[in-house]
C-alpha cells in the first residue's frame, strides 16, 4: 500500500506510517489501594495517533512536556512495545516483530537522544563508540570497521577523525558529543532516523551546526527524519511538516507553512502566540490558557483540551473531535464553530 | 543614584589547576524599574556574576577585585552579618530550578514564615501567614494553599511560590537567574509577564540571566552579552538588535530562529566556546571570530562606547 506523489525533483513515497498507536503504562497502586481496588489506572501516554512520514521528509513531532512526543518516537523504533495499533515500516507492519527480524529492522532505523552526555558510555573510546553497532550487527570488524568510523567521524566535522578516536567523552563539548551520536547514529546506513530534542542541550551558538549536519545527511544520504522538539522556532526551521501534540494526541497536523501562517486549533494559537519573538520593537499578545496541562491519568472527556479552551462549547466536553482536513495538507481536530 | 553599581568586577575560581577567571573587568549600574538581561552561553559567566551581587559565588570561587555598590553602601566590604541583611531585604535571587530550590517536607507557609521570621523575629507566625496569603494571591495562588507542600504544585506555580519569596520583602533588586528554562513556553510566557508586572507594580529592579536570546531581547531593557567571563558588549535591546557590534553578538543573532520570518537562513559561529582553564591569549573570542586581526591574538581589548552608551570590547571599533 504505497504512496507516490511527486515534490519538486523527488519521488515522494512513504516510508513509515502510524495508525491508531497507543501507548498506556500502568500506574504502580500502593498495598491498600490493590486491596480495594480492582481497576488499574494507565498514564495514557500516546493515546491514538495516526500519522505518516513520506521518504526524504522532516516530520516534526511538537508540544509542551508529557504530551507524548517523545514515546512515539521510541514506539516507531520500537524501544517501547505499543499497547495497540499499528506501524509500518518500508511497506510492512513491524508491530510486531521480534528476535532476528527486530534486529535486521533496527539497521534500517535510528535514534539520537537529547543528552549527549548521557547516551555515550564514558568508558569507551570514540572509536569504539561509533563503531559499536557494526559489531552488534556483524557487520565489520578491524581494518573496515576502523575505516568505516573514519568515514563518518569526517562526515560529522569531526576532523581530524584519526584524533578524534582516540578520545574519551569527557574531553569532548556537547557539541563534539552530539555529533559522535549523529555519527553513530548514520554508521548503518539507514534509512529513517528519530531526533528527540538533539539540539535542546547544545549552546545556541553550535546548534545550527548539528542542524544544518541533519539536513545535509537527508540530501547526501536520503535520510527520513522525525524529529521530536519542543521549541516551535526550531521545528519551523527544520521541518517540512508539523505535528502538534497535546494529551497523547494529535490536535493539529500540516504543512509548516499553512501550520504557522493560519493555526487553526486554539491550542496551536495559544502555543505559537507564547513563543519569544527575538525582537524588542516587536510587541506581541500572548493568548492566555487558563489552568494547567491535566494529569494524562485522569484525561478529560470530549476534547481533551476543552477545560483550558477559550472558545470552548457545550459539545466540547462531550464529543471528542476527529483530525479532520480543512485545507489541503492541514488537519485540525476541533469541533467546528 | 542608581541602586546596584558595579565597577571592574573580577572574580576567581581557585581550582586545583590553577586560578580559573570566571568574570573579569565587568561595570555597569542599574536604576529601580530597569530590566537588565545577562544573555551569554554556558560558562560565560552569567550566573557567576549575578551570585556576586548576593556575594554567594560557591567555593572555590572568591571576589578578587572590584567595586559592587547597593544604594550607595559597598556589600564587598559588609561584615557577614550586615551582608544576611541584604540578601532578600534589598537582593532576591531566584534560582533555575524550582525543583530543588523548595524544601519537600515543609509547607509553603513554612517557607514563608522562616524568611519572613528571620529578618524580622518579632512578627507572628499569624501575621506572616497573613502576609504570605497576601504575596501568593498577587501571583495568582489561592491563599489557602499554604498549607501544601511542593510536590502538590506544578512546576510552574513552583516557580510562582519561588517568586513570591523572592518579592515578599521588598527587595529593591531581582535576579532571576533562568527563572523558565526549566518550563514549557506557554508557562514561561506566563512567569515572564508575571516578573514584568511586578517589576512595575513594585518598581523593581530586575537582572533576567539567560542563555535564551529571544527571551532577552523580547523582556529587558538593556541588554549585556557575556563570552568568556567578559562583558563583550552593552546597549539597550532595541540598539543591540538593531546594530549588534561585537562579532559574537552578530553571530548569536544569526543563530537564533525567528518564528516569525520564513526562509530564514541561520548560521552558527564556528568553533566551540573556550576552556576556561586555558583561554586563548589576546580575544577571548578571537579563535571563532572571522574579523580576527593580528592584534587580537596579542591584546586584549577594552571596552569602547561606540556612540550612546553602546560599549564593545572588539579591536574592530575606536581608534
Amino acid at each position: 500500500m504505497l504512496f507516490v506523489w511527486q515534490i519538486g525533483e523527488f519521488i515522494l513515497s512513504e516510508i513509515v506510517r502510524v495508525e491508531n498507536l497507543k501507548k498506556y503504562f500502568p500506574v504502580q497502586k500502593s498495598f491498600l489501594e490493590q486491596l480495594f481496588t480492582r481497576k488499574m489506572s494507565y498514564v495514557k501516554a500516546v493515546d491514538d495517533v495516526t500519522f505518516s512520514i513520506k521518504k526524504r521528509e522532516i516530520f516534526t513531532l511538537a508540544g509542551e512536556s508529557g504530551c507524548g512526543k517523545t514515546t512515539t518516537g521510541r514506539l516507531i523504533v520500537r524501544l517501547l512495545k505499543p499497547t495497540s495499533g499499528k506501524i509500518y515500516f518500508k511497506g510492512p507492519d513491524i508491530t510486531k516483530l521480534e528476535g532476528e527480524k527486530l534486529r535486521l529492522l533496527k539497521r534500517k532505523m535510528q535514534i539520537i537522544f537529547q543528552d549527549p552526555y548521557a547516551s555515550l558510555n564514558p568508558r569507551m573510546k570514540l572509536g569504539d563508540a561509533v563503531g559499536h553497532p557494526l559489531e552488534i550487527h556483524g557487520l565489520a570488524k578491524g581494518e573496515e570497521k576502523k575505516k568505516r568510523v573514519l568515514d563518518v567521524l569526517d562526515k560529522v566535522g569531526l576532523t581530524p577523525p584519526e584524533q578524534f578516536i582516540n578520545l574519551y567523552p569527557h574531553q569532548l563539548s556537547g557539541g563534539q558529543r552530539q555529533r559522535a551520536a549523529l555519527a553513530r547514529s548514520i554508521i548503518l546506513n539507514p534509512d529513517f532516523i528519530v531526533a528527540d530534542e538533539p539540539v535542546s542541550m547544545i549552546d545556541v551558538s553550535l546548534r545550527t551546526t548539528i542542524i544544518d549536519l541533519m539536513l545535509n545527511f537527508r540530501k547526501e544520504l536520503g535520510l527520513t527524519y522525525l524529529f521530536i522538539t519542543h521549541d516551535l522556532a526550531v521545528a519551523k526551521y527544520i521541518s517540512d511538516r508539523i505535528a502538534i501534540m497535546y494529551l497523547g494526541k494529535i490536535i493539529e497536523m500540516g504543512n509548516k507553512e499553512r501550520l504557522f501562517l493560519n493555526p487553526m486549533h486554539p491550542y496551536t494559537q495559544a502555543l505559537l502566540s507564547a513563543i519569544p519573538v527575538p525582537d524588542p520593537e516587536r510587541k506581541r499578545i500572548t493568548i492566555e490558557l487558563g489552568g494547567e496541562v491535566p494529569s494524562a491519568i485522569n484525561i478529560p472527556p470530549g476534547c481533551r483540551f476543552h477545560p483550558r479552551c477559550p472558545n470552548k462549547k457545550d459539545e466540547c466536553a462531550i464529543k471528542e473531535p476527529q483530525l479532520i482536513e480543512i485545507e489541503k495538507d492541514h488537519f485540525v481536530a476541533c469541533h467546528p464553530s | 543614584m542608581p541602586f546596584l553599581e558595579i565597577d571592574s568586577l573580577a572574580v576567581d575560581y581557585r581550582t586545583g589547576r590553577g586560578a580559573v577567571r570566571a568574570i573579569e573587568d565587568v561595570s555597569f549600574s542599574l536604576d529601580k524599574g530597569e530590566t537588565l538581561g545577562l544573555a551569554g552561553e554556558s560558562g560565560s559567566g552569567k550566573s557567576t556574576l549575578g551570585l556576586s551581587i548576593m556575594r554567594l559565588v560557591p567555593y572555590p570561587g572568591v571576589i578578587v577585585k572590584g567595586l559592587i555598590k547597593i544604594e550607595e553602601t559597598d556589600i564587598l566590604k559588609l561584615p557577614e552579618h550586615e551582608m544576611c541583611q541584604i540578601r532578600g531585604r534589598k537582593v532576591a535571587y531566584i534560582f533555575q530550578d524550582p525543583m530543588t530550590s523548595l524544601n519537600p517536607v515543609k509547607k509553603i507557609r513554612a517557607h514563608f514564615a522562616e524568611l519572613i521570621r528571620t529578618h524580622d523575629p518579632k512578627t507572628s507566625e499569624k501575621e506572616a501567614n497573613e502576609r504570605a496569603k497576601t504575596v501568593l494571591k498577587n501571583l495568582g495562588i489561592l491563599a489557602e494553599r499554604i498549607n501544601d507542600y511542593p510536590h502538590q504544585f506544578s512546576g510552574g506555580m513552583r516557580q510562582r511560590i519561588m517568586i513570591g519569596l523572592a518579592i515578599a520583602l521588598n527587595p529593591g533588586l531581582v535576579i532571576a537567574d533562568e527563572p523558565t528554562t526549566a518550563l514549557d513556553v506557554i508557562v514561561q510566557a506566563k512567569i515572564l509577564d508575571l516578573l514584568e508586572n511586578l517589576r512595575k507594580i513594585y518598581g523593581l529592579a530586575l537582572i533576567l540571566i539567560s542563555h535564551d536570546l529571544s527571551i532577552i531581547l523580547e523582556r529587558c531593557d538593556k541588554i549585556i552579552v557575556m563570552y568568556a567571563g567578559h562583558m563583550v558588549e552593552y546597549a539597550t535591546s532595541t540598539e543591540l538588535h538593531r546594530d549588534p557590534r561585537h562579532p559574537y553578538t552578530q553571530g548569536l543573532l544569526r543563530s537564533i530562529p525567528n518564528i516569525e520570518l520564513s526562509d530564514q537562513k541561520l548560521s552558527a559561529i564556528t568553533g566551540s566556546p573556550p576552556n576556561m582553564l586555558n583561554l586563548p591569549k589576546g580575544c577571548p573570542f578571537w579563535p571563532r571570530c572571522s574579523y580576527a586581526m593580528e592584534t587580537c591574538q596579542v591584546n586584549e581589548p577594552s571596552l569602547i562606547d561606540v556612540g550612546g552608551n553602546h560599549l564593545v570590547r572588539c579591536f574592530l571599533y575606536g581608534k
